[in-house]
């Protein structure tokens, strides 16, 4: 389990986050929505604890996240952000194996994964010797994914996974994430500003603006029951309208 | 690749301590860097072979005054052909001593002494091309105080030092439309093209023939005596006596002024070797010599002159890698001291490549050793600057990654941080390599060896060919580097970022 509790970060006069709280049970997904700049992503490097908190506590499993705790606690977790963040100058598999190598892994039990993975993530194997800049982006995505997932950490945290992606593959993407992150029962928190995205991903959704929580709860919660017209406001702006009829003139 | 970069680093450790303390059973020959100086050297580093009481090193071609005394004194050569004139003003400041033996008992106390006069005095005069001369009136250096219109071009030495042009203006009341400082071998074309009316020379100077030039008279008796000797460390006089009693008793008297001019101008105007006039010499004539042209024995020279560079080369920019990149990775680590850093190696950077190899000398001596540690701070700052930039500009994120895919410090360095920064890298390396290239040539001016040794040879001579022979190799090697290094990035970078 993740928890913010009254979480505030300020960077220079400005606040990212203000009083920030938020719970994610295990095995659940957690999608935090929102504009750019709305601070959701502080809240992933936060767990992560790449950058600490000036008031409020971040904690993951009961252990709050600190200068002596972080680098324990971030080997449960594993990193998605957008377009991959793939070293160009490795290969797919290169980059997918590192957290491995640093550990020690042999190397047939590293091979042994990474075929687990490309079958679990739905990426060719042979595309697993490309360069990142030879893959399509809905690949880079799959490797990073890949990459995320090679020491099988109980958490996962995705910051706009799918943002660099056309439609058509972004959707198929999205319902293969689905699936794959309620079988391996991950516990995930992710970035996105897409209100489909989050409806179909998200067991809860915290709608954050300006570094503050408009409203949590289910996409219905959010939908039916919102806490202000800034709510309905961001829910229905990317939907699409009804096309204008022929007879308004 | 680590038994390379060992190579290289023992390579640089025995350069370093080739340039220490002399072996037993050598004698150091240096010269300044003059036709007349080469010679004087030569044959007496024909003489010391003959004895056989032990092996010479030519450490010819030294530079001015203050480099091969410098040297001298340091124990990196053990004997260099003076003048006494430059003895007593230059070296121990002191106009009244006027006898041999006045010098030699100052010289004591520093652990020198020197031989007799050679025979001749190498004075300093002014010199104008006859005709102008003619034309003008102008036989004595009084006469010069009636054209002030004169335009002079003096060698650096000549300009400052009291005993030149500053005691000589005083002492005549002279003005001239201009007095630049020239190197000597260029003067010569111009007061030969009219640029330049009025040039120093040295009495002996064997152009003065070729180039009708017409010596003043020192009508107020100026310029003081320069006798030229051979000035040594006492040390060897004690160590190899027969070789010293060998030296006075073939050159002490044996050279007067005609004959001195005779061996400069067989090598400056017939372009016999430096060696084949110091045989010439020793065999009894001066003009008897058959040995084959200068130009021939050049050809055969540049192969081991290339060699001698490409090594320095090598290993200067090889000690810059081994130590410019850390440096760079220092830099970006710690960001403030770094800054301290990256400054001080930016400063020795705007040390004239000349003068860092002339401060140099008194720590290192001279030859290849000091000329390597001057190479190699000079290659430095590319190299560290291009890390530091390379590693800054990496994306955060990506940084960010490798610690929560936990690789640790040396791993994310050595797999994220330097291939990543490959290109920039290679480029300062690439950089310091082709500039080490053209700044190597500099080295032979302390004894440094490398395609400078022909260019140093060639402007002491005034020998367009020679220094061409020098220039040339030069420039085509770093063309060829530069070459090597593209194939190198295709080696060195990662495939992911070309």
């Amino acid at each position: 389990m993740i928890a913010l509790r009254e979480v505030t970060k300020r960077f220079g006069a400005t606040a990212a986050l203000d009083a920030v709280s938020l719970e994610v049970p295990a095995a659940t997904t957690h999608v935090l929505l929102g504009s750019s700049g709305s601070g959701k992503s502080t809240v992933l490097r936060l767990i992560l604890g790449l950058t600490l908190p000036d008031r409020g506590t971040v904690s993951v499993d009961g252990t709050p996240v600190d200068v002596g705790t972080r680098d324990r606690l971030v080997a449960r977790m594993g990193y998605v952000v957008q377009d991959g963040g793939l070293y160009p100058h490795l290969t797919a598999s290169d980059n997918v194996a590192l957290a491995a190598e640093a550990q020690a892994w042999p190397r047939d039990r590293i091979a042994t994964r990474l075929t687990e993975l490309a079958g679990l993530t739905g990426l060719d194997a042979a595309m697993l010797r490309r360069y990142p800049r030879q893959l399509s982006g809905g690949q880079r995505q799959r490797v990073g994914l890949m990459r995320a997932l090679m020491l099988d950490p109980p958490i996962l945290l995705l910051d706009e996974p799918l943002g660099a992606l056309d439609p058509i593959v972004r959707v198929e993407l999205q319902e293969q994430l689905g699936r794959l992150v309620a079988d391996l029962k991950k516990t995930v928190v992710m970035v996105t500003h897409d209100v489909r995205e989050a409806a179909r991903l998200g067991h809860t959704i915290t709608l954050l603006t300006a570094g503050r929580v408009v409203q949590q709860g289910t996409y219905a919660d959010l939908a039916e029951r919102p806490a202000s017209p800034f709510v309905t406001q961001f829910l229905t702006a990317q939907t699409v309208p009804a096309p204008p009829t022929a007879a308004g003139a | 690749m680590s038994r390379r970069l060992a190579l290289v680093l023992a390579g640089l450790l025995a350069g370093a301590s080739a340039a220490a303390a002399a072996p037993d059973g050598v004698i150091r020959v240096g010269s300044k860097s003059f036709t007349e100086s080469y010679i004087l050297a030569e044959i007496a580093a024909q003489v010391i072979e003959q004895v056989g009481e032990a092996r010479v090193e030519r450490r010819v071609g030294l530079g001015g005054t203050g480099v091969t005394q410098r040297a001298l004194e340091s124990g990196s050569i053990d004997l260099y052909p003076e003048y006494t004139g430059t003895l007593t003003r230059v070296v121990l400041k002191d106009a009244s001593l006027l006898t041999i033996d006045a010098i030699r008992a100052r010289l004591r106390p520093r652990g020198l002494t020197m031989s007799d006069s050679l025979g001749f005095a190498n004075t300093y005069a002014l010199a104008m091309r006859a005709d102008r001369a003619e034309a003008l009136g102008v036989r004595t250096i009084g006469d010069l105080a009636a054209h002030p219109e004169l335009r002079a071009a003096f060698s650096s030495g000549f300009l400052e030092r009291e005993d030149g042009w500053p005691g000589l203006r005083a002492l005549y009341g002279l003005r001239l439309a201009r007095t630049d400082v020239m190197e000597h071998a260029l003067t010569y074309r111009a007061i030969a093209s009219g640029e330049v009316d009025l040039m120093d020379v040295f009495s002996t100077d064997g152009q003065l023939e070729r180039l009708r030039l017409r010596l003043l008279e020192d009508d107020r008796h100026f310029f003081p005596d320069y006798s030229a000797v051979l000035l040594v460390r006492r040390e060897l006089t004690e160590r190899f006596p027969r070789t010293w009693a060998r030296l006075r008793e073939t050159l002490e008297g044996r050279l007067d002024d005609h004959r001195m001019a005779r061996l400069n101008a067989l090598v400056d105007l017939d372009g016999r070797h430096v060696a084949d006039a110091a045989a010439a010499f020793l065999s009894g004539g001066a003009s008897a010599s058959t040995g084959a042209p200068a130009r021939h024995a050049i050809v055969g020279e540049i192969a081991a002159l290339t060699r001698d560079h490409l090594l320095l080369v090598a290993i200067s920019v090889g000690a810059a890698v081994l130590l410019g990149i850390p440096m760079g990775i220092l830099a970006a680590r710690f960001r403030r001291a770094g800054q301290l850093e990256l400054s001080v190696i930016a400063m020795l950077q705007t040390v004239p490549a000349l003068a860092l190899l002339m401060f140099m000398i008194p720590l290192f001596g001279i030859g290849k050793g000091p000329a390597l540690v001057a190479l190699s701070l000079y290659a430095l700052l590319p190299i560290a600057r291009n890390t530091y930039a390379g590693l800054m500009a990496i994306d955060r994120t990506l940084l960010e990654i490798a610690w929560v895919l936990r690789l640790g410090e040396l791993r994310r360095l050595l797999r994220i941080e330097l291939p990543l920064s490959a290109i920039t890298i290679m480029a300062g390396i690439k950089t310091a390599a082709v500039t080490t290239v053209g700044t190597a040539t500099l080295a032979a001016f302390i004894g440094g060896g490398g395609y400078g040794t022909l260019i140093v040879r060639g402007l002491a001579l005034d020998d367009t060919g020679t220094i061409l022979a020098g220039a040339a190799p030069a420039a085509l090697m770093a063309l060829t580097l530069h070459g090597v290094f593209e194939l190198l990035d295709h080696w060195i970078v990662p495939r992911g970022l070309r």
